[in-house]
């Protein structure tokens, strides 16, 4: 019959229409600004740098400036300045650090790049979404204090990503003890040290 | 399927005095490809189609390579005679010599009908300024009509017997062939705020009372 | 006088005028686009008019251009990635194959067979989020306007709400990497990826109830845009836009890349080659990805995911080219790349299938008219991110 398949039609969209009142699978909207969106673990947005003292950001970023991040990211976005001189790391290994640390953000195209190359895991994904501004010159330009996150922020956003980046480099941390310690040992054992030893990280 | 080889002794049996050559592909793909010379290519490239065992119905992917003047450095051994009149000298002797230019066209062919492909056809221009002139497959494949006009449009390669040949990603107007190794981009610049000193020293030649780029403290 | 495609100004208070033609009285040119909602995206069509009968179609594009191709010379292999997601942005998962594909075998990397499937997966799944919108769009351009489009959505958030999960985001993912996947599915992910698949068939019978009889539809699209298929493989045009014609060429069966050979599907192919055709292939192969789909997430093998010969960082392939392609949503989608052994491709190269395929748009609008003209381009699925490059 002419005209079954627009009333077929009809008789579907009625019970859209009524499910929407009841029915959760056909009723998905959210009201954003009062129903804040749950994010899933791995979702990403912008980067930001990991500090492992949350008040003390800018004395424990766990980078090195070691600008592999920047070479690779694709639309190089991320521009770093050498420090001058060397800051003892979490390990308490002398390291150089970010002088200058900034990520333009307006060009930055949240690929995630620059934490997969990063060998120091001191680059994660942040998942603040509403970072709109009114200056979108300087404002969208994020320097070493704007980026300068906290481990625990870090939890808190990826957790299991987190506990396993922690977990490494608590295994890392130890080898390195461990090995500091033997050489030390190997050292003390020899007849004459040729040259003093090296300071030791506190244990 | 037949290979590169076998293809070319075929076409230059059914052709006579065509160019025909096999560029051998190093790579781990091994997909080598016939280079054919202008004169014949619209006519190997219709026997390409039309062959019975071969069919290459669909023409896949057309595409321009640009290869600028590449300088290469020979090291070969010379007899050198010692006028003293001693032994015979072996040195090194270094020759300098630069690679033809050209841009190379280049079409992959596969059959829908036969489920065989890609055998890889190439052209190549005489040189990169005035015999930029290949002929156009499009009468042969109409799917090279948008990809022979992106190809002269970005790289200005001129295909004799096109349709209807115009800029296609560019603006008409637009004078130069952006996909060119050489290709240098015009310096319409507005000022962004990367702190690449690139970027800055840019922006202050065009923008000399901008504030200076803010630079975060230590 | 017949202007030249991009003569005029897209916005030249001249782009409606009268054409004087000795042969024809008075025809009109009128510039459709760019800005023209039907375009689907920056996209216009110089088409010139016969009373309302369309008598010559010119597309013209690159609003868009921003030379990627280019940009891939100037980056690394691992850099290019998150650039082949903004090609065609509704199918990221697929394009990131193809180049992932097309650098494998330059680089004579083998994924593992657990990064297989995970690629099955996400491939049928952008299949799903692509037909289905498209249908919602192609709806769209008839003049039903919102409900299909709606449900459409509706659906396709489940899906990027799972690749959000998965990749970190919806639409620009960047999950594949060369020899392999960048991370590993977590069995909650396949729940609810295998409950999306399972209730899948639900909307599709739902949309089809909706769609498939309605004979307001049926009348716009029966016999509008017929394609013969002699001219469909001889201007090279792939995915459903060629089946509808009839040829069975599917590179899932063709080129048997990845593990599609294990799995069992049909491939259906179109009888007339019109609207109607294109809006049914798609139902009908979403039907095939939902099969695909649950023998891939019953199958799915563990182990590792990354092939242990492929490094992040400072890809190197040995000199020489290749050309890879796999079977997009839209289409053959191939990279086309030479390697002369440095760390940046010499030439990279794009095979975009919605470009190509525009090339019959003229051939199928011709004595058509121009509410026709819309839908045939709405049948044919463009994105512009793609045409463009």
């Amino acid at each position: 019959m002419l005209g079954s398949g627009i009333i077929k039609g009809l008789a579907v969209t009625a019970k859209n229409l009524a499910g929407s009142f009841h029915d959760p699978a056909r009723y998905v909207t959210q009201e954003f600004p009062e129903v804040q969106p749950q994010l899933p673990e791995n979702s990403r947005n912008f980067p930001f740098l990991v500090a492992d003292d949350g008040a003390d950001p800018m004395g424990t970023l766990r980078c090195v400036a070691c600008q592999i991040c920047e070479k690779e990211c694709p639309p190089q976005c991320i521009y770093i300045e050498k420090s001058k001189d060397k800051k003892p790391d979490a390990a308490g290994k002398l390291q150089l650090y970010p002088a200058v640390f900034a990520i333009d953000t307006s060009v930055c195209m949240s690929c995630q790049i620059c934490v997969e190359v990063c060998p120091f895991d001191a680059i994660k994904m942040d998942q603040v979404f509403a970072i709109a501004t009114t200056d979108r010159f300087n404002g969208l330009l994020l320097n070493r204090e704007q980026l300068a996150k906290s481990n625990q922020y870090y939890h808190s956003i990826h957790p299991t990503e987190a506990t396993e980046v922690d977990a490494r480099l608590a295994a890392e941390r130890k080898a390195a003890e461990e090995k500091a310690r033997a050489a030390a040992a190997a050292k003390a054992a020899a007849p004459k040290p040729a040259a003093p030893p090296p300071p030791q990280p506190p244990a | 399927m037949e290979t590169a080889e076998q293809i070319r002794d075929r076409l230059l049996a059914r052709f006579p005095g065509a160019e025909i050559t096999v560029v051998t592909n190093p790579g781990l793909s091994a997909q080598h490809s016939l280079l054919l010379g202008s004169p014949h290519a619209r006519a190997i490239a219709q026997f390409l189609r039309d062959d019975p065992t071969l069919r290459l119905d669909q023409c896949s992917n057309v595409t321009g390579v640009d290869w600028p003047e590449k300088e290469i450095i020979d090291t070969v051994k010379v007899t050198v005679p010692d006028p003293a009149g001693g032994p015979p000298k072996v040195i090194e002797q270094k020759n300098k010599r630069l690679t033809p230019a050209y841009l190379e066209v280049v079409y992959h062919l596969y059959s829908i009908a036969l489920r065989h492909g890609p055998v890889v056809i190439r052209t190549r221009t005489g040189n990169r300024s005035d015999q930029v002139d290949v002929p156009s497959l499009t009468p042969v494949w109409r799917s090279c009509e948008f990809q022979e006009r992106e190809v002269f449009d970005l790289f200005g390669v001129s295909f004799s017997g096109h349709p209807d040949l115009r800029r296609i990603l560019m603006w008409d107007g637009f004078k130069d062939y952006p996909m060119r190794k050489d290709y240098v981009d015009p310096d319409d610049y507005e000022w962004e705020p990367t702190p690449h000193d690139e970027v800055l020293a840019r922006a202050k030649v065009h923008y000399p009372a901008t504030p200076a780029a803010p630079e975060p403290k230590a | 006088m017949l202007a030249s495609g991009s003569a005029a100004a897209p916005f030249s208070s001249a782009s409606v005028r009268p054409v004087h033609d000795e042969f024809h009285g008075d025809l009109l040119e009128v510039s459709m686009g760019p800005h023209h909602p039907s375009t689907h995206g920056v996209f216009r069509m110089m088409v010139t008019l016969d009373g309302e009968t369309i008598v010559r179609l010119k597309p013209v594009f690159g609003y868009l251009h921003r030379n990627h191709e280019k940009l891939g010379e100037n980056t690394t292999y691992l850099g290019s990635m998150p650039y082949t997601d903004r090609l065609d942005y509704l199918c990221s998962m697929t394009n990131n194959w193809a180049y992932a594909l097309a650098v494998e075998k330059l680089a004579g990397l083998v994924p593992p067979e657990r990064a297989e499937y995970i690629r099955i997966i996400l491939a049928e799944l952008t299949r799903l989020i692509n037909h289905s919108g498209l249908i919602g769009f192609l709806m769209q351009d008839t003049g039903c306007s919102g409900t299909p489009l709606m449900y459409a959505f509706r659906e396709r958030e489940k899906v990027l709400d799972l690749f959000e999960a998965l990749s970190g985001s919806r639409m620009m993912c960047n999950y594949q990497r060369f020899g392999g996947c960048r991370v590993d599915l977590t069995p909650a992910w396949v729940d609810s990826a295998r409950r999306l698949v399972d209730a899948f068939p639900r909307f599709l019978d739902e949309f089809e109830a909706l769609l498939t009889g309605n004979e307001i539809f049926m009348a716009r699209t029966q016999g509008v845009g017929r394609l013969s298929p002699e001219l469909a493989v001889n201007a090279g045009l792939t995915g459903p836009v060629l089946r509808a014609t009839g040829v069975g060429h599917d590179l899932r069966k063709v080129d048997a890349y990845g593990l599609y050979p294990r799995f069992d599907f049909r491939v259906p192919i179109g009888a007339h080659g019109d609207t109607y055709d294109r809006y049914m292939i798609r139902v009908l192969e979403m039907r095939e990805s939902v099969q695909i789909l649950q023998q891939a997430l019953r199958d799915l093998p563990a182990g590792p995911i990354m092939d242990p010969k492929a490094k992040l960082r400072g890809l190197r392939p040995k000199a020489g080219e290749a050309y890879g392609r796999i079977e997009g949503a839209k289409g053959e989608i191939g990279f086309f790349l030479i390697s002369d052994g440095s760390p940046n491709p010499y030439r990279y190269r794009i095979r975009p299938p919605s470009f190509i395929n525009l090339t019959v748009l003229e051939d199928l609008c011709l004595g058509h008219t121009v509410a026709d003209a819309v839908i045939i381009l709405g049948s044919i699925d463009i994105v512009l991110g793609e045409v463009d490059r």
